[in-house]
């Protein structure tokens, strides 16, 4: 089996963005109004990381995909009753704290020390995936962090596809500025790979993939470990959501490429 | 730092979410239910969502978009909620608070599509209920989806009772669909030739097989049955036309047309051959029996998701009313609060929520009471086998002494020494379920159906003009006249209330019911402000003019609480819904009020939403309480006749001539006697003397008394409004308009 991976999937969990997200001050720093109530989901980028895991373990036979994600325990759980139908993979949870503030030197140290212990793992064989940004404060950074420490040079970032060869090199295209993807061959693993959006719909939830996945969800979130995250003297000064634009106009009957041009007007004049 | 502190507070911070309601519906231990929440939840707001924005509901026909539902029905593992997991399944035992649950999350955006996937549960019910184990294992591994990697299509059915007008529809007698023998060579199968003509089918443009009540047309064939039909039997098999339906447009309904030649093994749940008669094991009234008293609930659930599913969209809108308009400008009342400054706008809407809470609470605590019937059935069914008794009549008589015992249980002190016995006793148990069963049962599909429609009306109003477009976010007007149907199908209001009239007047029932009226009070006393002791009110008045009705006629001499006279029964049953629901919902809040505390995520705010909550329950008993009384007040003066101006009538009338002699010993009386007649003869302007009614005191004095008790459910209300004008919603509905 020359092409047996092992994945390791770094994904949090971010509030479903459909809520509305008021950033507050709480007695541990900054947060979100409601934060523990608001429904969660798995990260978005990451979660395209977590499809595209999957995908390459069932295209490789004996691989394994594992799914680290640092996070309350409770919210976790709640999670992963839509997650855990999606795709096969073993949950490694660490009951953390939520959301985007916390530092992300902490974070990657924990990942990663999670990671280094985990049971099985050859690290020969590692592909290390997350998503390139995550969908809280996106501090851009996590990823790239927990590669260095555990020794990973080849690091990839705005991924969009892997594929495989025999030789167990294999190709990746990377977002870059233009809408273009950049070609890099690696000859093979360990590697980071921080996902953009990939190219594989989200899968369907299937109740029977869940039902098996339960089975080891469960125990594993019952002894899920505790972080402690440092602020290693990280303090915010101020928190506010991106300003939202919109100027609506209703317009019938335009061609695309008067609606193209004045988009581009628009864009321009920002 | 460019944030405000949050202070602590005692209000609700967001819409209920999926931790709270697993708490108040019961699941929060089922991972199998939670996860079928999710994905029958992603099927609804993704797939349905889309084809209902998209305008599919506007065709009668069976389009390719409506196929693709039903196939993500079965990806998404909505279709294997029926089955075992050896079945293709994933749910172990009893299913009817599954069904129930992705019910309600498919109504939460279309009814229709609800319908489209509970009809192939309804097709393959009678022969889950009443099939052999060769039937059920067969027809169920062909409807069950296909696995990872298997490329196999799966079967779909199509159950077939109603028949074109004049036969069967509300009631399941009357049945025109026969069957007689087509063939029968010696020691072999029998073959059967099944005529039936179908009205209303659901899921008959599609359906591969469908399950048909028809009636013996044959003296070789014994009463009726419900025989199994498939597309590639001999004969014709006619889906039929489309019905021009205005409802749940994304499921199929049409009328099919069969004549058939099938082997008696069909007959659902087998038959035995006596003197050379084919006598089928179950009559069909049997299995549908056994079949709707399940199936009827996830319907009442479907409706009561639309009236929750209603408050978020009106809130977001009622917020956003007026923004935009000169004058509106972020900060100001009119821009952030919009309609949600008339209190009358606020009102409303808690009437809503409040009736969807009780709704739901009502359907979820049947289907889970059926969940747990369902092994304590099999178990009584088997100990009677054992004892030779089998089929519906004898179990009945044999249980007598059981239903004795259970009252004796029911009216036993909590230290006797016989209790640990009698509820040992399979029996017993079986006996007091079925009866709460029997009335929860239609009382769900009744209330939830018939008051949900007229509730989301109601809703429908409060978006205004937008209510009753396509565009209106939510699709509440769809959901509106969807109700209806839900009203309708199954055993319209009738049915159920005429079920209702029978079994809410079995001795277990109303030793049953006593025992919550006590319950009632317990809760007020130690925690007061559900509305629970308002409720045990108005459950003591209703259960007094049961009585009195039950011993009294009317000036004919014509029995009141009689089959016949629907005007009473009806009426008592609609009354006894009203108090069901508001039970139900306060026991579910009391549950997340001792569990809450211990889930991270229901603990957060948990004070603002057990209060919150608890301010709707005690709205909702006081609706229940103004029914019951009105229903009550109207059945036990409403039969007498009202004493006229005629001799016989002012017999107990003050003349005028007499006031005046008994002014002088007592002064005063002429202003207390109000029916005075005159000397001439004349009396007061009004119908006749005032009415009185034989123990019309002891009704008033409870009548009074539940008007009393309706103290602070105003002031209940007014919370609750004040929390839907603050509380924090989504910035945008998770499914498109
Ligand atoms: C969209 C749709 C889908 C359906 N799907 C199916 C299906 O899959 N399979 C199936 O077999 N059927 C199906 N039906 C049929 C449905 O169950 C019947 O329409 C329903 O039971 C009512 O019967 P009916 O229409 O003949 O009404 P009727 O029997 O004419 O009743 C009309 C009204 O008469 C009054 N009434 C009737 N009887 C009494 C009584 N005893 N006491 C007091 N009042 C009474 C009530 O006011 C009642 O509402 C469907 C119907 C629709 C509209």
């Amino acid at each position: 089996m020359p092409n047996a991976l092992h994945i390791v999937v770094c994904a949090g969990i971010v509030p479903d963005p459909l809520q509305t997200l008021e950033p507050v001050t709480t007695a541990a720093g900054p947060g979100l109004k409601n934060e523990m109530v608001l429904p969660a989901v798995l990260d978005p980028w990451a979660s395209s990381a977590l499809y595209e895991a999957a995908s390459l373990t069932t295209k490789n036979p004996g691989s394994r995909v594992w799914l680290v994600s640092l996070g309350p325990k409770a919210k976790l759980q709640a999670v992963m009753m839509t997650i855990a139908q999606k795709v096969a993979f073993e949950l490694v949870p660490i009951d953390g704290p939520i959301g985007g503030f916390p530092e992300a030197h902490s974070t990657a140290a924990v990942l990663a020390e999670t990671i280094a212990a985990l049971p099985g793992l050859d690290r020969s064989h590692l592909l290390l995936f997350g998503g390139w940004e995550s969908a809280t404060r996106g501090a851009g950074v996590t990823l790239q962090l927990v590669g260095e420490i555990l020794g990973i040079a080849d690091q990839f970032q705005g991924v969009d596809q892997i594929d495989l060869r025999e030789d167990g090199s294999f190709e990746v295209l990377e977002r870059v500025e233009g809408g273009k993807h950049q070609v890099s061959v690696c000859a093979g693993t360990p590697a980071v790979l921080g996902w953009a959006t990939g190219g594989l719909a989200e899968p369907r939830n299937n109740p029977q993939i869940g039902m098996a996945n339960m089975r080891t969800i469960m125990p594993a979130l019952q002894k899920a470990k505790v972080a402690k995250l440092e602020a290693n003297g990280l303090s915010y000064v101020s928190v506010s959501l991106p300003k939202q634009q919109r100027t609506t106009r209703v317009v019938k009957d335009l061609s695309p490429d008067e609606i193209a041009r004045e988009l581009v007007e628009w864009i321009g004049a920002e | 730092m460019g944030t405000v502190a949050l202070s602590e507070t005692k209000t609700m911070l967001t819409l209920p979410g999926d931790a709270v309601r697993q708490i108040l519906w019961r699941f929060a231990d089922r991972f199998d239910l939670q996860m079928l929440v999710q994905s029958a939840r992603g099927v609804a707001r993704g797939t349905v969502a889309r084809l209902v924005a998209a305008g599919e509901r506007n065709t009668h026909e069976w389009t390719q978009g409506k196929s693709e539902m039903m196939e993500a029905f079965d990806q998404a593992g909505v279709t294997a909620a029926f089955m075992e997991p050896e079945e293709g399944g994933f749910i172990s035992g009893p299913k009817n608070l599954a069904l129930s649950l992705a019910a309600f999350e498919l109504a939460w955006v279309d009814g229709g599509a609800a319908t489209a996937s509970l009809a192939g549960f309804l097709a393959l019910a009678p022969i889950h209920e009443r099939g052999t184990a060769e039937q059920s294992r067969h027809y169920k591994q062909l409807s069950a989806p296909p696995q990872l990697g298997e490329d196999r299509k799966p079967w779909r059915g199509a159950f077939a009772l109603t028949e074109p007008i004049p036969y069967v529809g509300v009631d399941t007698g009357m049945l025109s669909g026969k069957m007689r023998v087509a063939e029968w060579k010696d020691d072999e199968e029998p073959w059967l030739q099944v005529d039936k003509r179908g009205r209303f089918i659901t899921n008959i443009a599609f359906a591969n097989f469908v399950t048909a009540a028809v009636n013996s047309d044959d003296p070789r064939i014994k009463g009726s049955c419900v025989v199994i039909l498939e597309e590639t039997d001999e004969g014709i098999y006619d889906h039929g036309t489309p019905t021009k339906k205005l409802v749940h447009q994304l499921s199929s309904t049409g009328d099919p047309i069969f004549n058939l030649k099938v082997p008696a093994s069909r007959i659902v749940g087998g038959y035995t051959v006596k003197d050379g008669v084919i006598v089928p094991n179950y009559n069909h009234g049997e299995i549908i029996e056994a079949v709707f008293r399940r199936t009827r609930v996830p319907v009442g659930v479907m409706t009561a998701a639309k009236l929750l599913s209603a408050v978020e969209p009106v809130i977001r809108y009622q917020r956003g009313r007026f923004r935009g308009a000169e004058g509106a400008r972020p900060g100001t009342v009119r821009y952030e609060q919009g309609i949600q400054q008339r209190e009358d706008a606020l009102h409303r809407l808690v009437d809503v929520w409040a009736t969807g809470e009780a709704a739901t609470s009502l359907g979820f605590a049947a289907a889970r009471l059926f969940d747990k019937l369902d092994p304590v059935e099999k178990r009584k069914t088997a100990i009677l086998k054992e004892s030779g008794i089998q089929g519906g009549r004898n179990e009945m008589k044999a249980l007598k002494e059981s239903e004795q015992k259970a009252m004796e249980l029911l009216a036993m002190k909590p230290n006797d020494p016989r209790r640990v016995e009698l509820e040992a006793d399979p029996l017993v148990e079986y006996v007091l379920m079925d009866a709460e069963a029997n009335v929860i049962c239609p009382a769900t599909k009744l209330w939830n159906t018939g008051h949900g429609t007229n509730m989301m009306r109601e809703a429908v109003s409060l978006m205004g003009g937008y209510g009753i477009t396509e565009d209106c976010p939510g699709f509440l007007a769809n959901k509106w006249m969807d109700a209806q149907l839900e009203a309708t199908y199954e055993g319209p209001e009738a049915v159920q209330r005429r079920q209702l009239t029978i079994t809410m007047t079995t001795e277990v029932f109303l030793a049953e019911f006593r025992g919550w009226m006590a319950e009632m009070r317990r809760i007020a006393s130690t925690g007061p402000g559900t509305g629970a002791c308002t409720l045990a009110s108005a459950m003591q008045l209703w259960l007094w003019t049961l009585n009195h009705l039950q011993k009294s006629v009317d000036p004919d001499g014509g029995k009141l609480y009689h089959g016949q006279r629907q005007g009473v029964t009806f009426a008592l049953a609609d009354a006894l819904c009203w108090i069901l629901a508001s039970r139900c919902q306060i026991l579910d809040v009391l549950e997340l009020e001792a569990q809450g505390v211990n889930d991270p995520v229901a603990s957060e705010g948990l004070k603002g939403t057990v209060q919150f909550l608890s301010d709707l329950c005690h709205t909702q008993a006081a609706a229940a309480a103004g029914e019951v009384s009105r229903i009550c007040a109207e059945l036990v003066f409403g039969y007498n006749q009202h004493p006229a101006w005629t001799d016989e009538g002012h017999q107990g009338c003050f003349l005028a001539s007499e006031l005046d002699e008994l002014e002088e010993t007592m002064p005063g009386i002429s202003a207390f006697a109000m029916d005075v007649i005159s000397a001439d003869g004349s009396h007061p302007q009004k119908a006749g003397p005032c009415a009185g009614c034989a123990g019309s005191s002891e009704f008033l004095r409870l009548q009074n008394k539940l008007t009393m008790c309706l103290s602070g459910s105003r002031l209940a209300k007014d919370r609750a409004a004040e929390t839907v004008s603050k509380v924090m919603i989504p910035e945008a509905l998770d499914y498109p308009a």
